[in-house]
C-alpha cells in the first residue's frame, strides 16, 4: 500500500526499570501499520507486545518511560504529546480494544452510557439525540441484537461476546483511524472468538482503519492478518505479509512459534490393551446449584446433567467444552471438590460421590488434579519440596520415602532436585506447572485430572508440558481426564473425546472419529470455529451457529 | 494481561517469601519512626524508677498545683503529686492496656474469623453475632462492666477488649473467604491435608500482614479508648495513675494549672500517633499491591 502509514513506530525503546532479566521492555522497534491493514504482533509472554501497544496509547506505567525513537499517529508523535493532547486523540484518533471485555467496562454504567462518553468526550458539535442515534447505529454496525434494548443493559446481563462487541463499538465511535486490539479474543470461548474475528474483519473492510492486533495464537493470526510481525525479549524478529510469514517463516524462533501450535488433526490411534475394569465411571452424574432450603426450583442451574464417562487405565478422555458447558464441574465433582447432587461416580468400582469426608479420605489419593493456573496452585509461602511431599505425609508415607520419591519426581517432570528447596516464585510458569504435575504424581494416583493444565502456558511450553503428561501417562499406565476448551490440545492427548454442552454429553468417540466425522451440530460448530481451521481443517460443513447471544 | 506482567522480569510481582517480614518492612520509614518512639515510651515505662521520678501517689498538700519547675519537671497536680513521675509510671498502664487488648482481641477475633470463613454453616451464625456485638458501643460496655465488676486494670482491658473483636473476625473472615478458593487450598485438600493443618499451614498465614497492622490501629484505639473511660470516672482507680485518669484529675484545675493535662495529653497523642504510623507503614510494606496502588496515586 502506497498511502502514507496511520501508525508508524520508529526504533522504539522502553528500558525495564529493574535490573531483570533484560535491559528493555522493548528495543529499537519499528513497525508500520497502512489504513486498511490488519497487522498481528505476535509474541509469548514478555516479548514486549502489550508494552508497544500501551505505549502507543499513552497508557504506560509511570516506571516505563521509551528511552527513544518515534511514534508516528498519522505523522504525530504520540511519545512527545501532552496529557491534553493524549486524551484528544485516545478515543478520536486511535481507540484501544481489551482482552477482559467484563473488567474493561464500567460495571455499574449500562452500555449505552458508556458508548456515549466516548462520543461526549470528543464530538461535542453532537447533541444528546445525535448522539443517541449514534450509538444505536454503532451497536448495529457490532451486530448487536436489539440495540435499543441492549443500550440500557448492564454489562454483567449480557454474554461474552456481547460485551466485547461493545467494547469494538466503544473503540469505533469516533472513527479512529487506528484500533488496537490487545488479545480480544483471548478470554472468549472459540465459537464467539470466531463470530469477533469476522466482525473485525467485516469492519475493518468497511471502515479503512489500521488495526494493530496483539495475540500470541498463530491460528488467530492465520484468520485475520494482513501483515505479521512476530516479537520476542522486546525485538522484532520477522515481519512480512501474512501468507509469506504462515507459509514461508525464516526466523527459526517463528518456525518453532508456528510448529508448537497443535493443529486439529489428531495422530493416529495408538495401539491400547484390550478393556479392562474402568478406573473411572460415571453414571448419571448431576451437579444443581440453587433451590436450597427453601427449594425455590425455578433458579436452579443444573450444571452437570446425567453424565455418564468412563475411563480405562492408561487411556487419555478428553473433556471439551465451552466456559459453561460444565466440564469443569465434572472435574470437580470428581475430585470431590463440591459435592455432586445426584447419580454415581465409581473408582475401580466402589461409589464414592456421596462419600463424607472422613469416609473420603483413603479415596482421594487416587484422583490428583492439576490446575488450569500454574500461579495459584503453588502455595506461594512454601517451598517446593514440602508441597510435594505434603499428600504422602498425609497419608503415613515415613518422611525419608517421600523426599527421595520428590526427588525421583523431579527428575522425572525434568527439573533439577535443588528445585525442591526453592519457592515457587522463582518458577516460570512451565516450570510450576511440572511441579504441579510432581506434587500430583508424589501420591500415586490411579487418575489424573488436568483441568485446563495448559491453557494458561504459551505455545512453546504448552508443547512441552503436553509432552510431558503423555510421558508420564505411557510409564505409569495412568488414566488422564484431560478438561480442555481447545480441540487442538485435546487432539494432540486424547484418546478418546468426550463433547460436553450445556452440562450434558453431546458427542463421545474416539477422537480420529470424532474429528473425521463430527456427528453433532455443537461439535461441528466448535471446528468450524477452531482458530486456524481455515488453514489445516477437517471438512466442516455450515456456518457456525450463532451461539454468542445467550446471555 | 496488563503492560506489566508482559514485561517484568519475573512474570509476577514475586510473592513474599516466608521470612518476609522484617528486612524490607524495617526499611519504611514510617515504621522506623513508629517503633523508635514507641521503643522511647516502653523504656520509660519499664526504667521509671530510675528516670528521676518520685513515688507518683504521694501526696504533697503543700506542693498543690506547682507549674513545671527544675524539682518537678511537668509540675504538680491538685493533690501536689509529682505529674512527671505520674505521666512516666502511666504510661506503664496505657501501654499494658495497648498491648494486651491488641494481642487478645487479635487471638481471639483470628480464631473466630478464621472458624466463620471456613466453616460455612456456623458462618452466617457466627458473624451475626459479631455484628451484635459491633452494635454495642465500647464506651457503655465498659461502663457497664466497672459498674458491675469494679473498675480494675483487668475489667477495663476485657472492656476495650471485646468490641475490637468483632473488626479482627471480620477482617480475617474476608481473607479466609478469598484464600479458600485458591487452587493450592484444594490442592491440599485433594492431597488428604485434614482441616486444622489447612487452617494452619495454607489458610493462616496469608492473614498474618494484614493481622499485623489492623492489632496496630487495635492498640492505637485502645490506649484512646483507656484515656476517655479514666476521664469518665469509669476507668482505671487513681491509686495507679494512667494517662487517661491523670488527665481526668487534671480537668478541674485546667485553667489554673493546664501542665496537669497537657502532658499526658502529648503522651496519648505522639504514642497513638507513633503506632498509627507504624500501623500504615506495615501496611504498605507487607502489602506491595496497597502500596503500589497507593503510590501511583501520588
Amino acid at each position: 500500500m502506497s498511502t502514507a502509514p496511520v501508525l508508524d513506530i520508529q526504533g522504539l525503546t522502553i528500558p525495564l526499570p529493574r535490573v531483570g532479566d533484560r535491559a528493555h521492555a522493548v528495543e529499537a522497534l519499528s513497525l508500520r501499520v497502512a489504513p486498511g491493514e490488519i497487522l498481528c504482533v505476535v509474541g509469548e509472554s514478555g516479548s514486549g507486545k502489550s508494552v508497544t501497544a500501551h505505549a502507543v496509547m499513552g497508557l504506560l506505567p509511570p516506571i516505563l518511560r521509551a528511552s527513544g525513537g518515534r511514534i508516528l499517529l498519522q505523522g504525530e508523535d504520540v511519545l512527545a504529546a501532552g496529557r491534553a493532547r493524549l486524551r484528544a486523540l485516545r478515543g478520536s484518533r486511535m481507540a484501544m480494544v481489551f482482552q477482559e471485555p467484563m473488567t474493561a467496562l464500567n460495571p455499574v454504567l449500562k452500555v449505552g452510557a458508556q458508548i456515549d462518553e466516548v462520543l461526549e468526550a470528543h464530538a461535542d458539535r453532537l447533541n444528546a439525540r445525535e448522539r443517541r442515534a449514534r450509538v444505536l447505529a454503532l451497536m448495529r454496525d457490532v451486530h448487536l441484537p436489539d440495540p435499543e434494548r441492549m443500550a440500557g443493559a448492564y454489562p454483567h446481563q449480557l454474554s461474552g461476546g456481547q460485551r466485547q462487541r461493545v467494547m469494538i463499538a466503544m473503540a469505533l465511535a469516533n472513527d479512529p483511524a487506528l484500533i488496537i486490539a490487545d488479545e480480544p479474543t483471548t478470554a472468549l470461548d472459540v465459537t464467539t472468538q470466531a463470530q469477533i474475528l469476522k466482525l473485525m474483519r467485516e469492519l475493518q473492510a468497511r471502515r479503512d482503519a489500521g488495526i494493530l492486533f496483539i495475540t500470541h495464537d498463530f491460528g488467530v493470526v492465520a484468520e485475520i492478518a494482513d501483515r505479521v510481525a512476530v516479537m520476542r525479549y522486546g525485538r522484532l524478529v520477522e515481519e512480512g505479509s501474512a501468507a509469506a510469514v504462515l507459509r514461508n517463516p525464516q526466523d527459526p524462533y517463528t518456525r518453532m512459534l508456528i510448529a508448537a501450535v497443535p493443529d486439529a488433526v489428531p495422530p493416529p490411534p495408538r495401539p491400547r490393551p484390550a478393556p479392562v475394569a474402568p478406573v473411572l465411571a460415571t453414571k448419571a452424574l448431576e451437579k444443581t446449584y440453587g433451590g436450597g432450603l427453601l427449594g425455590r426450583a425455578g433458579r436452579t442451574v443444573r450444571a452437570l446433567d446425567g453424565v455418564t464417562v468412563a475411563l480405562q487405565p492408561g487411556e487419555t478422555l478428553g473433556i471439551v467444552g465451552e466456559s459453561g458447558s460444565g466440564k469443569s464441574t465434572l472435574a470437580r465433582c470428581i475430585a470431590r471438590f463440591v459435592d455432586p447432587t445426584g447419580g454415581e461416580i465409581r473408582l475401580d468400582g466402589e461409589d464414592i460421590a456421596g462419600l463424607s469426608v472422613r469416609a473420603l479420605h483413603p479415596h482421594r489419593r487416587r484422583v490428583q488434579v492439576i490446575f488450569q493456573d500454574p500461579y495459584r496452585s503453588l502455595n506461594p509461602r512454601r517451598r517446593v519440596g514440602p508441597s510435594i511431599v505434603e499428600g504422602p505425609l498425609n497419608y503415613g508415607t515415613p518422611r525419608e520415602t517421600a523426599w527421595a520419591r520428590a526427588r525421583d519426581l523431579m527428575d522425572l517432570v525434568g527439573l533439577d532436585a535443588g528445585a525442591l528447596d526453592r519457592f515457587p516464585h522463582e518458577f516460570s510458569g512451565g516450570q510450576r506447572q511440572r511441579i504441579a504435575i510432581a506434587r500430583a504424581l508424589a501420591m500415586e494416583p490411579d487418575l489424573l485430572i488436568a483441568d485446563e493444565a495448559v491453557s494458561a502456558l504459551d505455545v512453546s511450553v504448552q508443547a512441552q508440558v503436553l509432552d510431558l503428561l503423555e510421558g508420564v501417562r505411557a510409564r505409569l499406565n495412568l488414566a488422564i481426564l484431560f478438561i480442555t476448551h481447545d480441540l487442538r490440545v485435546a487432539a494432540r492427548l486424547c484418546d478418546r473425546i468426550v463433547v460436553m454442552l450445556n452440562g450434558q454429553v453431546v458427542e463421545e468417540g474416539e477422537t480420529a472419529a470424532v474429528f473425521a466425522n463430527p456427528r453433532h451440530a455443537y461439535t461441528r460448530a466448535l471446528f468450524a470455529a477452531a482458530p486456524g481451521a481455515h488453514r489445516a481443517a477437517p471438512a466442516a460443513s455450515g456456518a457456525a451457529p450463532a451461539l454468542d447471544d445467550v446471555p | 494481561m496488563t503492560a506489566l506482567d508482559q514485561a517484568g522480569a519475573p512474570p509476577r510481582p514475586a510473592p513474599a517469601r516466608r521470612d518476609w517480614a522484617l528486612p524490607p518492612a524495617l526499611r519504611h520509614p514510617g515504621v522506623l519512626f513508629g517503633l523508635a518512639v514507641l521503643a522511647l515510651v516502653l523504656v520509660a515505662a519499664l526504667a521509671a524508677p530510675w528516670l528521676g521520678t518520685v513515688d507518683p501517689v504521694q501526696l504533697r498538700p503543700r506542693l498543690r498545683l506547682r507549674p513545671p519547675s527544675g524539682a518537678a519537671w511537668f509540675g504538680t497536680d491538685a493533690f501536689g503529686r509529682d505529674v512527671y513521675s505520674r505521666v512516666v509510671y502511666g504510661a506503664r498502664v496505657s501501654l499494658m492496656i495497648g498491648f494486651s487488648v491488641a494481642a487478645v482481641a487479635v487471638a481471639v477475633g483470628l480464631a473466630i474469623g478464621l472458624v466463620a470463613g471456613y466453616v460455612r454453616f456456623l458462618d452466617a451464625v457466627v458473624m451475626r453475632v459479631m455484628d451484635g456485638v459491633m452494635a454495642i458501643p465500647s464506651i457503655l460496655l465498659a461502663i457497664a462492666l466497672v459498674t458491675l465488676s469494679g473498675a480494675n486494670l483487668l475489667t477495663v482491658i476485657v472492656a476495650i477488649t471485646i468490641p475490637e473483636i468483632p473488626r479482627v473476625a471480620r477482617l480475617v473472615r474476608g481473607v479466609v473467604l478469598t484464600v479458600r478458593e485458591e487452587p493450592y487450598v484444594e490442592a491440599a485438600i485433594g492431597a488428604g491435608t485434614r482441616l486444622p493443618l489447612l487452617l494452619w499451614r495454607h489458610i493462616l498465614p496469608n492473614t498474618i500482614a494484614p493481622l499485623i497492622v489492623q492489632g496496630t490501629y487495635v492498640c492505637a484505639s485502645a490506649i484512646l479508648t483507656e484515656a476517655i473511660l479514666s476521664f469518665l470516672g469509669a476507668g482505671i482507680p487513681t491509686e495507679v495513675p494512667s494517662w487517661g485518669n491523670i488527665m481526668a484529675e487534671g480537668r478541674q484545675a485546667f485553667q489554673l494549672a493546664p501542665w496537669v493535662i497537657l502532658f499526658p495529653g502529648l503522651c496519648v497523642a505522639a504514642t497513638v500517633l507513633a503506632v498509627n504510623i507504624l500501623g500504615d507503614g506495615l501496611r504498605d510494606s507487607l502489602d506491595p499491591r496497597l502500596a503500589r496502588r497507593v503510590g501511583s496515586l501520588r
